[in-house]
């Protein structure tokens, strides 16, 4: 992506566009700070969206007229963003630039295997067999007569965070969407899985099932039986509407608080079975080699993880003065119970304020007001979760763990504020 | 039949059991054990759903007590149904087709199929690395098959589901069994002139299968 008049911009230009934007004695959010040219990476894939001139008075003349699907407001933008253009890729959700905590389905972060299949609805089959009473295929028609249910959870792929997990590979120039952006969250519509292998008969002594997708990867992996009689679900709807192709139309696995991969995608076959099936992705792939000479397998469960996703970079603040700091927290365990933030690099903190609404297996967003007196500092966030978990710093995972896996690395974000104001990852400033 | 009025969940053996909601501190609720749950004489006291809707948690599962024993939506699954899609090999060895396939004819599917995305030794890429050479100082040295995998059942099932990745599923099961025994020679775990069917793929025994171990993270306090 070629240097835009942004990029080469000087921080003192941009202080200079900013000053009477942010008046002294307010309050100031994102809104009013300013934003430097994310560091390249996203091929464009797209162009960028048409944007109407306005209205030199609006109230002057007559708008647009109804429309059957909706747009978003010009200039309004957010992108994932998207590693490469290959059928194994991924793109991710831009989080610093988001409100509240549901994530727009289409922002919704991807990770595909062999690409996202086109399928039509009315032809997909569900097959559900192994050790069952009555091995079964339904058709979607069939999934969407179980009594339903919605459920507002998360979804997180296993390698969010791993953009900096080692001693070696410390960035700065890195945003929350880069770093934590395979992270999204969503009201899911389906029927509970429980009810379905209820009505195909278990058979005593299964244990695990195996989920299986309708891609060209046919991603494949091993659930214990204990989740899927729990909280998981056939999910066939995402925030209202049918749930996104890129999010497994017409039905995927929904497994709340667990790893994404496992939370199979374009579902066409469970198999009841006594053992896990030792697939590709749960063998190979999403297994943690740790520093004792093994590695840790099935480690489905997301730990309790916070990012600040204001001020983070690529923001600038323009000014010293009241800031309110923002961001999300999760876990995979329950609730948040409570989160802390520093803006002291971690030698003092404070408790952060848990935004309504508070639930289980989802995102929640926090908030901090920050008298920020213009000198350089690290800010952090750490979450607590409902078993008492407390998200670590990376000294305690790399004590517990060695830094062999860039799986599950939940370590305290952190991010340096310097005095003019530019936002860093701030992670190595605290090694 | 279960009684009607409260909500229940269903356990493993298709009965509908109470939910009973233990309130912890004011927030979630705990699912008593299924055990507990059909020793009791009669079903715990149940709290309104809505209640439970505010906590939280279980509600997702429950169903009201007059739900049917069974709804039977769907079609029954025919064998040949099943026998076509149920096409996953397990890690001893169940699934695996009839057939078989040499290292030398393993190189020849290799080289036709795989190596522009493998490489010519398996260690070129651009895409994984399938082979390292041993020993390692450091484990694991990439997550190649011979440095790595637990078993070398799993490489039959997703080369044969997802290889080659542009043209997934037209290699026959004897290609397969052919270039699974190619890259397990690569790796140094099958010699020259071996074969592979799904006694002899079963029986391979990959080096760091004991590596692997259950997770052992349980929440709480503790670090893993």
């Amino acid at each position: 992506m070629p240097d835009t008049e942004q990029t080469r911009l000087s921080r003192r230009a941009w202080l200079a566009a900013a000053s009477g934007t942010a008046a002294s004695g307010f309050v100031m959010t994102r809104w009013d700070a300013l934003k430097a040219e994310p560091s390249p990476g996203p091929m464009p894939v797209r162009p960028p969206q048409q944007v109407a001139p306005a209205a030199a008075d609006p109230t002057k003349v007559p708008g647009r007229f109804v429309s059957e699907v909706g747009t978003r407001a010009p200039g309004v933008q957010p992108r994932r963003l998207v590693r490469t253009l290959a059928l194994s890729s991924s793109s991710r959700t831009p989080l610093q630039d988001l409100q509240g905590t549901i994530t727009p389905s289409d922002l919704h972060f991807e990770r595909h295997h062999a690409g996202v299949p086109d399928i039509v609805a009315g032809d997909h089959e569900l097959l559900v067999h192994g050790m069952v009473e009555r091995p079964m295929v339904f058709r979607m028609a069939d999934l969407r007569r179980y009594p339903q249910t919605s459920r507002i959870c998360f979804v997180e792929c296993s390698g969010n965070g791993g953009g900096a997990y080692s001693r070696s590979r410390m960035p700065t120039a890195i945003s929350p969407q880069q770093l934590d952006g395979l992270l999204s969250t969503s009201e899911w519509t389906g029927a509970m899985l429980s009810t379905i292998l209820r009505d195909v008969g278990v058979r005593p002594g299964a244990s695990w099932i195996l989920a299986e997708g309708a891609d060209a990867a046919v991603m494949s992996r091993s659930v214990p039986l204990d989740k899927a009689m729990d909280d998981a679900m056939l999910a066939y709807g995402q925030n209202g509407e049918a749930i996104r192709p890129e999010q497994g139309y017409p039905v995927r696995l929904l497994l709340p608080g667990w790893e994404g991969n496992a939370q199979v995608k374009w579902l066409r076959r469970i198999e009841v079975t006594d053992r896990p099936t030792m697939t590709r992705d749960e063998t190979s792939r999403y297994t943690d080699p740790l520093k004792d000479g093994t590695a840790r397998q099935f480690s489905f469960v997301m730990d309790a993880k916070s990012i600040i996703t204001f001020p983070s970079y690529p923001y600038v603040l323009p000014e010293s003065g009241w800031w309110e700091i923002e961001g999300l927290a999760w876990t995979g365990r329950g609730r948040i119970t409570r989160v802390e933030v520093s803006t002291d690099g971690g030698r003092s903190w404070s408790d952060a304020v848990l935004q309504p609404p508070v639930l289980s297996k989802s995102t929640v967003r926090f908030r901090h007001l920050w008298d920020w007196d213009g000198r350089e500092t690290v800010i952090l966030s750490r979450a607590t979760d409902e078993t008492g978990y407390v998200q670590p710093t990376i000294r305690q995972l790399w004590d517990a763990r060695g830094e062999g896996t860039a799986y599950h690395q939940n370590h305290q974000r952190a991010w340096k504020v310097a005095a003019d104001g530019v936002v860093t990852f701030g992670l190595g400033d605290l090694l | 039949m279960t009684p009607g009025g409260g909500i229940f969940r269903p356990a493993r053996d298709g009965a509908l059991v109470p939910v009973a909601a233990v309130r912890n501190a004011g927030r979630g609720l705990a699912l008593a054990g299924a055990a507990v749950l059909l020793l009791a004489a009669c079903a715990p006291e149940q709290p309104p759903p809505q209640a439970m809707a505010e906590d939280g948690g279980d509600w997702h599962a429950a169903l009201p007590g007059h739900a049917p024993g069974r709804f039977g939506f769907g079609t029954p699954a025919t064998e040949d149904r099943v026998a076509l899609w149920d096409i996953d090999i397990k890690p001893d060895g169940e699934g695996l087709p009839p057939g078989s396939g040499t290292v030398a004819e393993g190189r020849v599917v290799y080289e036709a199929q795989c190596l522009q995305c493998h490489g010519p030794t398996g260690t070129e890429g651009p895409n994984d690395r399938l082979v390292s050479s041993g020993p390692w100082e450091q484990w694991p040295a990439g997550r190649t098959v011979g440095g790595y995998w637990p078993y070398a059942t799993t490489l039959y099932d997703y080369t044969r589901k997802a290889m080659p990745q542009t043209t997934p599923g037209i290699l026959s099961d004897d290609d397969v069994y052919a270039v699974v025994a190619y890259v397990l020679h690569l790796s140094g775990l099958v010699p020259a002139d071996g074969v592979m069917d799904a006694a002899s793929l079963a029986a391979v025994e990959m080096p760091y299968r004991d590596r692997f171990v259950p997770d052992d993270r349980t929440g709480g306090p503790e670090i893993r």
